[in-house]
C-alpha cells in the first residue's frame, strides 16, 4: 500500500511538472464552457435584413418600424434598389430581404389584399427558414391589428411549453458533450501518452524489474488522471451553475457516481491504447484522432444524430461516450432518476469490464 | 573607371543574393525529402481530409426532419383526427405515438423516445365549435434547443394553416367574414439554395476546417519535432538566417495546402456536384493567402512549444476556438458583441465567408475585396510574429 502511494505521489510529480499542458487542461473546460455558454446559441438574432421600400407609405413604414423594434432583425439602411440587395446579399451582409411594391399601402385599402416579397439566402438553410417564419409573423402581426374585428372564427391556438429548459438556455445541450470530450482528452489521451513515455524513454524497464506489482504500475499512471478529471467535472459544474445559470435536477450523488464509473471507461481505454502503441506520436495520433472524431461525430451533442446515414448510428452504439452523454442529459437536466438510465449504465460497466480485461491481459511484464 | 567599380559592385551584391537564394533551394530540398519520405504523415496529409470531406458532410447535417411526435387524444373526434392527419401529411413530423395520457407522453420525452407532445384536451371538437376557440398543449424537448424551437414553429405553422383551412371557418357566410378585409400575402423565395440543401452549406465550410487542421497542426508539429530530436541545433549553428528557415518551413507546406485544397474541390464536384458559383483564382487567391496567415500561426505555436505533445494540446485548443468562433456551426450575427469581435479576430471567420461566398453566391472580388484585406493582414501579423518569437539561440 505504501509502495503504491510512493508511485502514485511520483506520477503526480510528472503531471505538475509539465505546465503548459496543464493550463491548457484546466483553461479548455472554461473556454469551452464560455463559448457555449454565451457566444453559441442556437437562436437567431441580429441578423442582417435589407428593406427595399418603393411604396414608402404609412403602412410600409409601420412594418418597417415593427422590424426595428424586433430583436431578431437588424435594418443597416433602406436599400436603393432590387441591385443594391443583390450587392448586399454577395457581401454577404444580410441573410434576407423585404420589398415592398410601390402600391402596397393603396392596394391593401383599396382591393384589399396587398402583396410583400421576402426573400430569403438559402445558403443557410435553418437560418433561412426561421427568419422568414419570423417575417411571416411580424406581418401576420400588423395584419391583425389592421383588422382588429375580424381575426378567423374558430381557431385553435397551440400553446408551447419548453420542458426542462423554460429560459430557452441554449447551452444547455452542449454541456454533458463538454464533460464527455474533457474526460476523453483527460482519461484517454493523456493516460496513453503518459504511459507510451516511460517506455520511450527506457524507464518502463526500470519499473517492471523493480519488486513492484506490473499491474500496480498502470493502476498508479491511471490515479492521477482520474483525479485530475473529477477537478475539471467539478469546474465544469460550477461554472456551469454560477455562471450559465443552469440548475441542476438530478441527484449529485448519481452523477458523480455515473461520471466515475464512464472516467474508468475512458482510462481503460487509454491504458488499451498504450498497450498497443509504441511511440508518444502514435499514441496521439491514435487517440486524438482515432477516438475524438467519433466523440464529436457519433455522440449526438454537436450534429443531430437522427439526421446521420444509418451506418453511423449504428457505429455510435459502440461510442462510450454516447452512454454517458445520455445518462448526464437524463440525470443532470432532465432530473431523472437511476430507473431512467441503468441499461445505459450496465453498457457503460460492460465496456468498462471488457476494455480493462483486454488492456490487463494484453500489458506486457517483458518488453 | 567609375562605372566598373559600380558594376563589379552590383555583380557582388548579386552573387551575394544568387548565394541565399541557393540556401533556400538546399533548404527547400531538405524539407520536401523529409516530407515525401514520411509515408504516414504524407498519407494523413492527403488522404485523411479527402476522406473526412466524403464522409463528414453526412454527418453534419443540421437539417431539422421527422421530428417525433406523442399525439395524445383525448377527444377523439373528427376534428383531433383531421389535425392529426394533416400533421402526419407536412412531411416535416413523424407521429411515433398514441399515448392514453399527457404522463405517458412525457415518460416517452424522458426516455428520449419522442420530441414534442400534442395533448388534445377533452371535449375539443365541441368547445372549438361552441366558443370560437380551444387551447391544445404542446410541449417540447428543450434540451435539445434547435430540433424543438424549429419543431415546435413549424408545427404552430401547421396548426395555423389547419385553422384557415378548417371547414366551418371556409362555410362562413361571407357577412362575417372569416377572412380579414386587408390582407397582406408574403410571397417568399429562396435564392441560392432553392432545395435548401444543407450540403451545400455544410460541404464548403468542412474544407475550410480540414484545410485549418493541416496547415496549423502538421508545420506546429513538424518543428517541434526537429526541436525534440535536436536537429534544429544543428541548423541554428548554420549561417542560415531565420528567414530562410521559416520559408524553408512554410512554402513545401504552403504547395501541400494548396494541393490538400484543389483535392477538396475536386472531391467537392465529384461527390456532391457542388461547383464554385464565383471565380476559381479568386478562390485560389484567397485560399493561398489563408495558408501563409496559418502556416504563420502553425510555426507560432512550434516557437512556443517545447514537446510535441504541448504543441498537439496548444494546436488542439485554438482550433477548438477557431472552429466554434468561425460561424461554422452558429450564425456570427446571433452572437453577443465581444464575441463577434474574437470572432473576427480568427482568420478562419473570414476565410469560411469567403469559401460560402465565391462557391454559392459567386461573389466577385469587388464584393469581398476587403476580405483580402484582413487576411493579408494577418499574414503579415502571424508571420512577422513567429519570425520575431523563433529564436536560433536557446
Amino acid at each position: 500500500m505504501k509502495q503504491l502511494l510512493a508511485f502514485i505521489r511520483k506520477e503526480f510529480y510528472h503531471v505538475f511538472r509539465d505546465k503548459r499542458t496543464l493550463l491548457i487542461l484546466f483553461g479548455m473546460p472554461i473556454v469551452q464552457i464560455v463559448l457555449f455558454g454565451y457566444a453559441l446559441s442556437s437562436e437567431v438574432k441580429n441578423i442582417g435584413i435589407a428593406v427595399l421600400n418603393n411604396a414608402r407609405d404609412v403602412q410600409s413604414e409601420q412594418i418597417i418600424s415593427k422590424l426595428h423594434s424586433s430583436s431578431y432583425f437588424k435594418i443597416k439602411e433602406l436599400a436603393a434598389n432590387y441591385k443594391d440587395i443583390e450587392k448586399r446579399f454577395l457581401q454577404g451582409e444580410i441573410k434576407c430581404a423585404l420589398i415592398f411594391p410601390s402600391n402596397f399601402g393603396s392596394d391593401l385599402y383599396k382591393t384589399g389584399g396587398a402583396q410583400v416579397q421576402v426573400i430569403a439566402d438559402a445558403s443557410d438553410p435553418n437560418t433561412a427558414t426561421t427568419l422568414t417564419n419570423y417575417l411571416n409573423a411580424i406581418i401576420s402581426h400588423y395584419q391583425q391589428e389592421l383588422n382588429p374585428n375580424t381575426t378567423l372564427n374558430y381557431q385553435i391556438i397551440p400553446e408551447m411549453k419548453m420542458l426542462y429548459n423554460e429560459e430557452q438556455n441554449g447551452s444547455l445541450n452542449f454541456i454533458p458533450g463538454v464533460i464527455a470530450l474533457i474526460f476523453m482528452i483527460v482519461s484517454t489521451a493523456l493516460t496513453s501518452v503518459a504511459v507510451v513515455r516511460e517506455k520511450e524513454r527506457g524507464t518502463m524497464e526500470i519499473l517492471l524489474v523493480s519488486p513492484f506489482k506490473p499491474i500496480l504500475v498502470l493502476i498508479a499512471k491511471a490515479i492521477p488522471y482520474l483525479v485530475l478529471s473529477l477537478i475539471n467535472f467539478i469546474i465544469i459544474l460550477l461554472l456551469s451553475v454560477f455562471f450559465l445559470n443552469i440548475e441542476i435536477r438530478g441527484s449529485l450523488v448519481l452523477i458523480f457516481a455515473e461520471s466515475i464509473l464512464f472516467i474508468v471507461t475512458c482510462l481503460s481505454l487509454g491504458l488499451m491504447i498504450s498497450n498497443v502503441t509504441a511511440s508518444q506520436q502514435t499514441a496521439m495520433l491514435v487517440s486524438m484522432m482515432g477516438m475524438m472524431l467519433p466523440t464529436l461525430l457519433l455522440t449526438g451533442f454537436m450534429f443531430p444524430l437522427e439526421n446521420m446515414p444509418k451506418v453511423f448510428q449504428w457505429a455510435s452504439y459502440l461510442v462510450p461516450s454516447k452512454y454517458y452523454y445520455n445518462i448526464t442529459k437524463a440525470v443532470m437536466l432532465k432530473g431523472l432518476g437511476f430507473r431512467y438510465v441503468w441499461k445505459e449504465t450496465l453498457i457503460l460497466t460492460g465496456m468498462s469490464v471488457g476494455l480493462l480485461f483486454v488492456a490487463l491481459k494484453n500489458f506486457k511484464i517483458r518488453l | 573607371m567609375l562605372s566598373t567599380n559600380n558594376n563589379l559592385q552590383q555583380k557582388v551584391t548579386f552573387n551575394f543574393q544568387l548565394k541565399k537564394m541557393k540556401t533556400l533551394l538546399f533548404i527547400l530540398q531538405k524539407e520536401f525529402r523529409l516530407i515525401l519520405r514520411d509515408k504516414t504523415i504524407l498519407a494523413m496529409m492527403l488522404v485523411a481530409p479527402t476522406m473526412q470531406l466524403i464522409i463528414l458532410p453526412f454527418a453534419a447535417n443540421f437539417e431539422v426532419k421527422d421530428v417525433k411526435i406523442a399525439y395524445v387524444d383525448h377527444d377523439h373526434s373528427s376534428y383531433s383526427q383531421q389535425l392529426k392527419n394533416k400533421i402526419a401529411s407536412s412531411g416535416y413530423f413523424k407521429i411515433v405515438a398514441n399515448p392514453t395520457s399527457f404522463q405517458k407522453g412525457l415518460e416517452m420525452i424522458e426516455f428520449g423516445d419522442v420530441d414534442l407532445v400534442l395533448e388534445i384536451p377533452p371535449g375539443f371538437e365541441k368547445n372549438l365549435v361552441r366558443e370560437g376557440s380551444q387551447k391544445v398543449n404542446l410541449s417540447a424537448d428543450a434540451i435539445n434547443g434547435t430540433r424543438s424551437y424549429i419543431g415546435g414553429s413549424y408545427l404552430i405553422s401547421v396548426i395555423a394553416d389547419f385553422n384557415s383551412h378548417l371547414d366551418i371557418n371556409l362555410k362562413l357566410p361571407s357577412g362575417r367574414s372569416g377572412s380579414p378585409t386587408a390582407s397582406i400575402s408574403v410571397a417568399s423565395t429562396n435564392w441560392y439554395n432553392p432545395r435548401a440543401e444543407y450540403k451545400y452549406y455544410m460541404v464548403p465550410g468542412i474544407l475550410v476546417l480540414l484545410l485549418t487542421m493541416i496547415g496549423g497542426f502538421i508545420t506546429a508539429l513538424n518543428i517541434v519535432k526537429e526541436k525534440e530530436i535536436g536537429t534544429i541545433e544543428q541548423i541554428n549553428v548554420t549561417p542560415i538566417k531565420k528567414w530562410q528557415f521559416i520559408l524553408g518551413k512554410l512554402i513545401p507546406f504552403w504547395i501541400v495546402g494548396m494541393i490538400v485544397f484543389t483535392i477538396g474541390l475536386i472531391v467537392m464536384y465529384l461527390v456532391y456536384g457542388i461547383f464554385p458559383n464565383g471565380s476559381l483564382p479568386v478562390l485560389y487567391l484567397f485560399a493561398g493567402i489563408y495558408l501563409i496567415a496559418l502556416l504563420g500561426f502553425g510555426l507560432l505555436i512550434s516557437t512556443f512549444a517545447d514537446t510535441q505533445l504541448q504543441a498537439m494540446f496548444i494546436a488542439y485548443f485554438f482550433m477548438m476556438v477557431f472552429m466554434l468562433m468561425s460561424g461554422f456551426f452558429t450564425s456570427v450575427d446571433s452572437m453577443p458583441d465581444w464575441a463577434i469581435n474574437i470572432s473576427n479576430l480568427t482568420p478562419v471567420t473570414h476565410f469560411i465567408k469567403v469559401v460560402r461566398l465565391i462557391v454559392m453566391k459567386g461573389s466577385g472580388l469587388s464584393d469581398i475585396g476587403i476580405e483580402l484585406g484582413y487576411l493579408a493582414l494577418f499574414a503579415v501579423i502571424l508571420n512577422g510574429f513567429a519570425i520575431w518569437n523563433y529564436k536560433k539561440t536557446s
